[in-house]
């Protein structure tokens, strides 16, 4: 579904990812861990499109396409879904009325006819209850005055809305208290199935053990240093990350 | 001998028909006139707004009719007092049955009750051309204690080549009366025309005004309007001003705040495209204690467009316990785009609250990122955006009916949905 190949890229001059490799198939739950400033967030940022990271070197490979020749909302309209590390407050913009508008933004793209406001309304209680998110806060607009388990609730809200084929959590976990992240990963463990996959990007253990990924990878100074299976975020747990890089 | 120096303001108006009898106050008018000269922008309150691309030009009286339906507003039954020109226009207006509400010609006004009542606002040679060559208006009150049962929509419309619209307007309301007025100004086949409006009024004692005035005019049409307004004790006066037509808009509201326990709100959005020049003036004078009042504009330029805000708020030295909010946040949506705001609060009196703040920028990228990355394509995203921006001003029209009106002049113009 997804191949990365021999990736680059820099922010302002500053090489960040120095030929990074992966390989994600269609059923996969794959972990990406890693110190503070190894390039985490800065994979998923370039993946999503965002403006002003440059990729200088490789390739990404979505489906049979050149993921980085799309612009941003046509890799969420090819069904790649980012949750945000930082969930974006937008005050006056209604959580439910922008859904709508991606949704149907991303039907007509894909040749569909817009959702019915009746279908689109139940859908909205339907995936509001898998996170146990308040109807009323789905409503609301977009992140305004929501909590910071909320928000991230409210991300994979918005996940279990648009189906993507793939999704990408960026540190969805940091900042939850256990409930919270008991939530956010009976949400995605529920979306989870044969036909998409998940990348989950976090600095700690925890999560691995409500989201179980196939696949362990340590990334490091901008590469993928390691991989390995569910064991290895436990060992990166208890000897720390300075132990991979005295390994390398 | 006696020299006769050349006067731009004379030259201006020479060609205007006047009344056979000058009313006292036209007079006044076109004495006041004789001494003056247009403003430039070296004048600090004309800085940002050259208003010699208005008075290089000829302008003259041309009285006509039209049809009017297109103007008016969708399920709001209303007295519609309609100004063709500047004139009116009796078979295209509607009054309706109102027990405690006079509308008549601003003509009939009581000039020396006029002159006491609004002596201490203030004119600037635009409202003296108005005052010394007005072809209509209307001059409405409101008896003690009653609430209109319509509102009233004052209807501007201009037409044709070269056309001044001089219309003057009066309403005054008596004790705990309760009035809600919508002025729009539109245009259609208008080729550089010229409306130059006043609009006034006495807001008595616990008495309540609101103004929802639009401006939709084409971009060949210049629009100078004032609207001065006295409140006495425990009034509350609220205005919101939509601009998203002419070429170069200036609005001057200009509150005299005659009482104790006031409130006085006005609020703004203009919307500019092209090469339209977009002024605000706002001046609140606070002149007693304990009054509030607040001010929110906001801007969205686009393209070559150019904005100007300048709020000012005096609070005077026996005005204590006032709390005086004001704002001014802009979008700039275009390199080419320029905003001047420039709040100004000036406080003589040792209790008060107030603030002011003015921001301009760019849309916010994050957000923009967060909506694309949900799918939602650039231009998509972008007006979602400047619609939640402007639409908390917006939501400060209450009227349904004329919400659901500026709602479809949005998406019809810019293609926005609220």
């Amino acid at each position: 579904m997804l191949s990365i190949k021999n990736l680059h890229a820099k922010v302002e001059d500053h090489d960040i990812l120095k030929g990074l490799n992966l390989e994600v198939k269609a059923g996969e739950v794959h972990a990406i861990m890693g110190p503070n400033g190894a390039g985490k967030s800065t994979l998923a940022s370039v993946l999503a499109g965002k403006d002003g990271y440059e990729v200088t070197e490789g390739s990404v490979d979505f489906d049979g396409i050149d993921l980085l020749e799309l612009e941003t909302e046509d890799r969420a309209k090819e069904g790649l879904f980012l949750a945000f590390q930082y969930p974006v407050e937008i005050p006056g913009v209604s959580n439910v009325n922008f859904l709508r508008i991606a949704l149907n933004e991303i039907r007509e793209y894909r040749k569909e006819e817009p959702i019915s406001a009746k279908d689109f309304m139940a859908r909205v209680r339907e995936k509001s209850a898998l996170v146990e998110l308040d109807a009323k806060l789905a409503s609301r607009a977009v992140n305004e005055g929501f909590s910071g388990g909320e928000k991230k609730r409210n991300e994979i809200f918005q996940m279990a809305m648009l189906e993507p084929k793939l999704a990408i959590l960026d540190e969805t976990d940091s900042g939850l208290d256990i409930d919270a992240l008991r939530i956010v990963a009976n949400g995605v463990n529920k979306l989870k199935n044969a036909n998409n996959a998940v990348i989950v990007i976090t600095h700690y253990q925890r999560l691995l053990d409500y989201i179980v990924p196939d696949f362990v990878h340590v990334l490091a100074d901008g590469k993928i240093v390691k991989t390995g299976t569910k064991e290895l975020a436990l060992e990166l747990e208890e000897k720390g990350y300075d132990w991979i890089h005295e390994k390398v | 001998m006696e020299t006769i120096q050349e006067n731009k303001v004379i030259q201006f108006t020479e060609n205007w028909s006047q009344p056979d009898n000058l009313s006292s106050l036209r007079k006044e008018a076109r004495q006041a006139l004789n001494g003056m000269d247009f403003p430039t922008t070296r004048v600090e309150d004309w800085k940002y707004t050259r208003t010699a691309r208005i008075t290089n030009k000829t302008f003259s009286q041309q009285p006509t009719n039209l049809a009017v339906e297109a103007y008016k507003i969708e399920n709001l039954t209303c007295h519609e007092l309609v100004f063709v020109n500047g004139y009116y226009d009796a078979s295209a207006s509607t009054i309706l049955e109102d027990d405690g509400l006079s509308i008549e010609g601003v003509e009939t006004l009581d000039e020396t009750a006029y002159a006491e009542l609004l002596e201490d606002t203030e004119e600037n040679v635009f409202s003296l051309i108005n005052k010394a060559y007005s072809t209509g208006g209307v001059s409405i009150r409101l008896g003690k204690n009653k609430k209109a049962n319509y509102p009233i929509h004052i209807i501007h419309v201009i037409t044709g080549t070269s056309v001044i619209a001089n219309t003057r307007h009066f309403i005054e309301l008596e004790e705990g009366a309760e009035l809600y007025v919508i002025t729009s100004y539109n245009s259609t086949r208008a080729a550089d025309c010229f409306n130059n409006a006043v609009l006034e009024g006495l807001i008595g004692e616990n008495a309540g005004l609101t103004i929802d005035k639009l401006q939709t005019e084409e971009q060949t049409v210049f629009n100078i309007t004032k609207e001065n307004f006295v409140q006495d004790p425990s009034s509350r006066f609220l205005m919101n001003t939509i601009t998203t037509g002419g070429l170069l808009v200036r609005n001057g509201v200009n509150i005299l705040v005659e009482g104790t326990n006031c409130h006085t709100e006005i609020n703004g959005v203009y919307l500019g495209r092209d090469k339209q020049h977009l002024d605000n003036h706002t001046f609140i004078d606070h002149l007693f204690e304990h009054c509030t009042s607040s001010e929110t504009y906001k801007g969205v330029m686009d393209d070559s467009s150019t904005g100007v805000f300048n709020g000012k708020v005096i609070v005077r030295q026996d005005a204590q316990k006032i709390e005086a909010y004001q704002s001014n946040g802009n979008i700039l949506l275009s390199e080419k785009a320029t905003v001047n705001s420039k709040p100004e609060l000036e406080i003589y009196a040792d209790d008060v609250r107030c603030s002011h703040g003015s921001t301009t920028g760019q849309l916010d990228e994050d957000a923009l990122f967060y909506l694309q990355a949900r799918g939602i394509n650039k231009k998509s995203a972008q007006k979602l955006l400047v619609a939640a921006f402007v639409g908390e001003v917006l939501d400060k029209v209450t009227h349904d009916s004329t919400r659901a009106h500026i709602d479809k002049l949005f998406l019809r113009k810019f293609g926005w949905e609220f």
